[in-house]
């Protein structure tokens, strides 16, 4: 039986509570809480250096964080022992900004790579199923290129079906659309659907892009300053009073408040606090 | 600026231990994943291994018989000359045999793999760390010493000694060569007295010192790689780094190694 068999539909797949974490003396995540269920879409959005990437990285569990706590699929994914977080990471597909697809390998070679790893499957049986997984993405007969000779978007296909080839229960995406024109943006957009549609996959997609973000989310959370301004569907998210992130969806910087009064006065109070 | 230029190499001598205890940690972990990978699913493959020794063993071999051969010559030349001084130029033969075995042979063949290997493994780690490849093995479950690390570590140590055999018998070759017309020899009879004159502990301690040279090329080429940063930058930098530091160390060790080996 799976970790996963022991979950209810409702139940919270990814939980983090009071994330704190700093680089150095500056603090990049502050107390940060996340709830996403079973099935669910969340979008991780919000300005550079609010801090989306990095919590991703601790949920990944890259990064070790000063404190809080993380547990994935009911399991604390800092307190399991090795051989319970390799069959955890087994459960989770992670589809990087890169692609970081193997650049010695081939496309099917990658794809292949975790079946060859972690399962007793014959050769020819993994190929079939690395194959498949290729024709999901849809990047059937490009097996034999190497991640060099692909477009951004077939990287990301590429990546993205790596990500699924060991039928995990979590899927996350770090910037999916970046980089990409928006026809091809759009696929991507349509992918992500269509896996959480067909194979019930829970989903956290940290992105920039607002259309993307609408498109796919059950619920978006918006950090700024490592902090979670709000979590809302996508009405709520719309419909939200909330100075920051009203100058998200509108595009709108932080210095566009800025007076050019204010400016001379900063970058005065800047040189007094140097001098 | 006294203090600036003090603090600059206290912070490059804490950079330096924690290098040098970064690369211990590699080698341990190296051989706790080579010894209980089966049970974690962190197997290591036969096939991984028999590919290094190809790459860092048999490819570097043109170049490891060719320099060889000459530096074989090159050392007949220079004991002819020094030698006749004292009318001992039949003794070219035995300082050839025991001083190529003993010392030049792995000291060429380290010089020529740090070169050749552990710039490429430092380049090669160094990108996938770049490229997010590094933390796409550990998202996976994949631990990248095992997957990165061992197989290099272990196929240098293969492919050193079998490199540094090869070396041996090239540059007595290459100081026969030179070396028969003035001794009066032929090719065979000199390359059996060569034989005749060598111990077992002559050959052990260069295949002793090849194993060690292996060892560093790896751990450095790893080490350095793993630090990178700083995009291709960074990744071009490492290389640099990794052959110099390699070569430093396979020096140094060389020293000790040759004090030691012979009390």
């Amino acid at each position: 039986m799976t970790m996963t068999q022991n979950l209810n539909n409702n139940e919270t797949v990814i939980k983090v509570e009071n994330l704190v974490t700093h680089y150095g003396a500056r603090k990049i995540l502050d107390g940060l809480n996340l709830d996403v269920k079973k099935g669910e879409i969340r979008v991780i959005m919000g300005g550079s250096g609010s801090g989306k990437s990095t919590l991703l990285w601790h949920i990944l569990d890259l990064y070790k964080p000063t404190e809080g706590r993380i547990e994935l699929l009911g399991k604390d994914i800092h307190s399991i022992s090795f051989n319970e977080q390799l069959k955890l990471k087994q459960d989770i597909g992670v589809s990087f900004q890169s692609g970081a697809l193997f650049s010695s390998m081939n496309v099917g070679e990658n794809v292949a790579l975790p079946l060859r790893e972690f399962t007793n499957l014959d050769e020819n049986t993994i190929r079939i199923i690395s194959r498949m997984k290729l024709e999901v993405v849809n990047l059937g007969g490009f097996h034999k290129l190497l991640p060099s000779q692909l477009s951004g978007g077939m990287i990301k296909r590429a990546a993205l079906a790596r990500a699924i080839v060991m039928d995990p229960k979590l899927l996350f995406f770090d910037e999916p659309s970046a980089g990409l024109d928006p026809v091809v943006s759009s696929e991507i957009d349509d992918l992500i659907l269509s896996l959480r549609d067909t194979m019930g996959m829970s989903m956290v997609v940290v992105t920039h892009e607002l259309d993307s973000a609408f498109k796919i989310a059950d619920k978006i959370t918006v950090l700024d300053q490592g902090k979670n301004l709000i979590t809302g569907t996508v009405e709520e998210i719309k419909k939200s009073d909330i100075k920051r992130v009203k100058d998200l969806l509108e595009r709108r910087s932080r210095h566009d408040e800025l007076k050019p009064d204010d400016y001379l006065k900063r970058l005065t109070q800047e040189h007094y606090t140097l001098s | 600026m006294i203090f600036a230029q003090i603090e600059k190499i206290g912070i490059m001598s804490a950079q330096a231990i924690e290098r040098f205890g970064f690369a211990v940690r590699l080698f341990w972990d190296s051989f706790y994943w080579l010894i209980v990978g089966r049970r974690y699913k962190q197997r290591v493959r036969f096939h991984q291994i028999v590919e290094q020794v190809r790459v860092n063993g048999f490819d570097a071999l043109p170049i490891v018989l060719a320099l060889s051969f000459v530096v074989g010559m090159m050392l007949s030349i220079q004991l002819l000359y020094a030698l006749s001084d004292f009318g001992a130029e039949s003794e070219v033969l035995r300082a050839i045999a025991k001083s190529v075995t003993r010392e030049f042979a792995p000291l060429i063949t380290g010089v020529i793999v740090a070169g050749r290997s552990g710039a490429a493994i430092a380049a090669r780690i160094g990108s996938q760390v770049v490229s997010q490849e590094i933390d796409a093995l550990r998202v996976m479950g994949i631990v990248p010493v095992r997957y990165l690390v061992l197989p290099p570590l272990l196929g240098l140590m293969i492919s050193m000694p079998l490199l540094v055999i090869c070396s041996d018998f090239m540059s007595i070759v290459g100081g026969a060569v030179f070396s028969i017309g003035t001794l009066d020899m032929s090719l065979m009879a000199y390359l059996y007295e060569s034989l005749h004159i060598l111990t077992v502990n002559d050959v052990m301690q260069g295949l002793i010192k090849s194993v060690a040279f292996g060892i560093i090329i790896a751990l450095v080429g790893a080490t350095t790689g793993f630090h990178v940063k700083g995009g291709a930058e960074g990744v071009g930098k490492a290389t640099t780094s990794a052959v110099v530091i390699s070569i430093s160390f396979i020096v140094l060790v060389d020293m000790i190694a040759s004090y030691f080996l012979t009390q």
